[in-house]
């Protein structure tokens, strides 16, 4: 029996409420929360993220969902990071400096390249939708949440002028392409998935991703 | 580069989907809300609505819009219109848009671009400018939708609001609004190379060729459109067939 509890992560900073509104049009129960006890104590925890890096790892310090998060990570329950609750998993960012993340997995979270690989200029940040793409190294979609997805290329919608950079290919679940380059758009490791697009904004495939997020 | 983006407009007055010609002379098409979720089923990538009146009698009805819309609609809104004050900003983004279109309150207090995009991020201030043709490859830009005159050159204004803090443009060229002539290239182009953000260009839309144009020689990211959609000339999945026929990249569904 799949458990429609989700507890959605609030740190002050993301405009929660559409994070919100896709889970329960999937028919999960949603429960905002601002402290770690409910974090330690959810079924299923959704991380989601908009803003500045060093920004929101403040943010996520100061109320010590750090470690919290790690924990959470370390127990076998799903988790799903959204944008930034994705590239926060990682060990550090390069936006306006080098800060440092919860190192859940191994990598670095970079700049969008400002040129294609054919040297022109790209518009950066990256804004809109891109088909995902299995990663270099190949993943069996089957295996994964996006299972249903086996055999397509489904389009989500991304805004972003950073990506993280999985340092284990394993850990890489989906790439898209933008002006050429690879750029990760999700991971997805034992417990854990993370996605650099946002799936409450991308219309049926994204209401697939959370049903499926749901089902885990 | 990425996947255009095809954009369907909503200008609104009162309870109403509306449709001028250079943002006047309105007629009303219907219930917003009907329109917006037959748009996301056919595969709009985002939405914009845009509160006519809003800025003219310094009020804002459309939450109740959006926040209706919000809990259908699952890609991205963007909503302009009567928008004054960060509170208004958070406001409409707890109704359910995903960024604001600014242009009047901005043009009167350029500081609000920079309030916006530290307080909510980049990615949620859109800067609208509304373009009147002063001469060849000059244009002013106006307010209050294509109302009052600013004095303002439309090229300088778009790089200083980048510089601000908006990530990304809505153009729209008040000579093409609501005429199917196409979209005003040159006016796209100039502000595309102006500025290193996402350019949405409105007004003009009329065939396919008008959006390839935009697209490629204006170097447009996104093109918004009404008129094509409201009328029914064509649906939105006849419009992405075509611009895949076309070459353009977009989205396939």
């Amino acid at each position: 029996m799949s458990n429609l509890n989700i507890t959605l992560l609030d740190y002050g900073m993301a405009n929660l409420l559409n994070v919100a509104r896709a889970f329960e049009h999937c028919g999960a129960t949603v429960k905002i929360v601002d402290n770690v006890e409910s974090v330690a104590s959810a079924d299923r925890l959704v991380v989601p993220g908009v803003g500045a890096f060093e920004q929101v790892l403040n943010e996520i310090r100061s109320r010590h969902f750090d470690e919290a998060i790690r924990n959470f990570c370390k127990s076998s329950k799903p988790l799903m990071g959204i944008c930034v609750g994705m590239q926060m998993l990682f060990e550090g960012s390069e936006e306006f400096g080098t800060h440092a993340g919860l190192g859940v997995m191994p990598g670095t979270v970079r700049e969008v390249p400002k040129l294609t690989v054919d040297g022109l200029a790209q518009r950066v940040p990256h804004i809109g939708w891109s088909h995902l793409v299995e990663p270099e190294y190949g993943r069996d979609w089957g295996s994964t949440l996006l299972k249903p997805f086996v055999g397509q290329n489904p389009a989500f919608y991304f805004v972003h002028s950073f990506s993280a950079q999985p340092e284990k290919p394993e850990d890489r679940l989906a790439d898209c392409m933008y002006g050429g380059h690879r750029i990760c758009a999700a991971v997805q490791r034992d417990n854990v998935v993370a996605t650099q697009f946002h799936p409450e904004r991308s219309g049926e495939a994204g209401l697939t991703l959370i049903r499926e997020f749901l089902k885990w | 580069m990425g996947n255009l983006r095809i954009i369907p407009r909503l200008d609104i007055k009162g309870p109403n989907l509306i449709k001028g010609i250079h943002l006047e002379g309105l007629r009303v098409i219907g219930d917003p809300q009907e329109y917006a979720i037959r748009y996301a089923e056919l595969g709009a990538d985002e939405l914009l609505y845009i509160d006519i009146v809003a800025s003219l009698y310094g009020r804002n009805n459309l939450s109740d819009i959006i926040r209706r819309a919000a809990d259908k609609v699952f890609v991205p809104i963007t909503v302009g219109g009567g928008i004054r004050s960060v509170d208004d900003v958070r406001h409409i983004l707890r109704s359910g848009a995903d960024k604001v279109a600014i242009n009047t309150a901005a043009i009167a207090r350029p500081e609000l671009i920079s309030e916006i995009s530290r307080m909510f991020g980049s990615q949620a201030m859109v800067l609208s400018i509304e373009a009147k043709s002063q001469g060849p490859s000059r244009w002013e830009a106006y307010t209050d939708n294509g109302r009052e005159r600013t004095g303002v050159d439309v090229i300088e204004w778009v790089k200083r609001g980048v510089e601000l803090g908006a990530g990304e443009i809505l153009i729209t060229s008040i000579d093409r609004e609501g005429t199917r002539k196409g979209y005003d290239i040159d006016l796209i182009r100039q502000v595309s190379q102006a500025v290193p953000v996402p350019v949405i260009a409105s007004g003009g839309m009329g065939t396919i060729a008008h959006m390839v144009e935009a697209a490629v020689a204006g170097q447009a990211d996104a093109v918004a459109m009404a008129d094509i959609l409201h009328y029914k000339r064509m649906s939105l999945d006849e419009i992405r067939e075509a611009a895949l026929a076309a070459n353009l990249p977009v989205r396939k569904i």
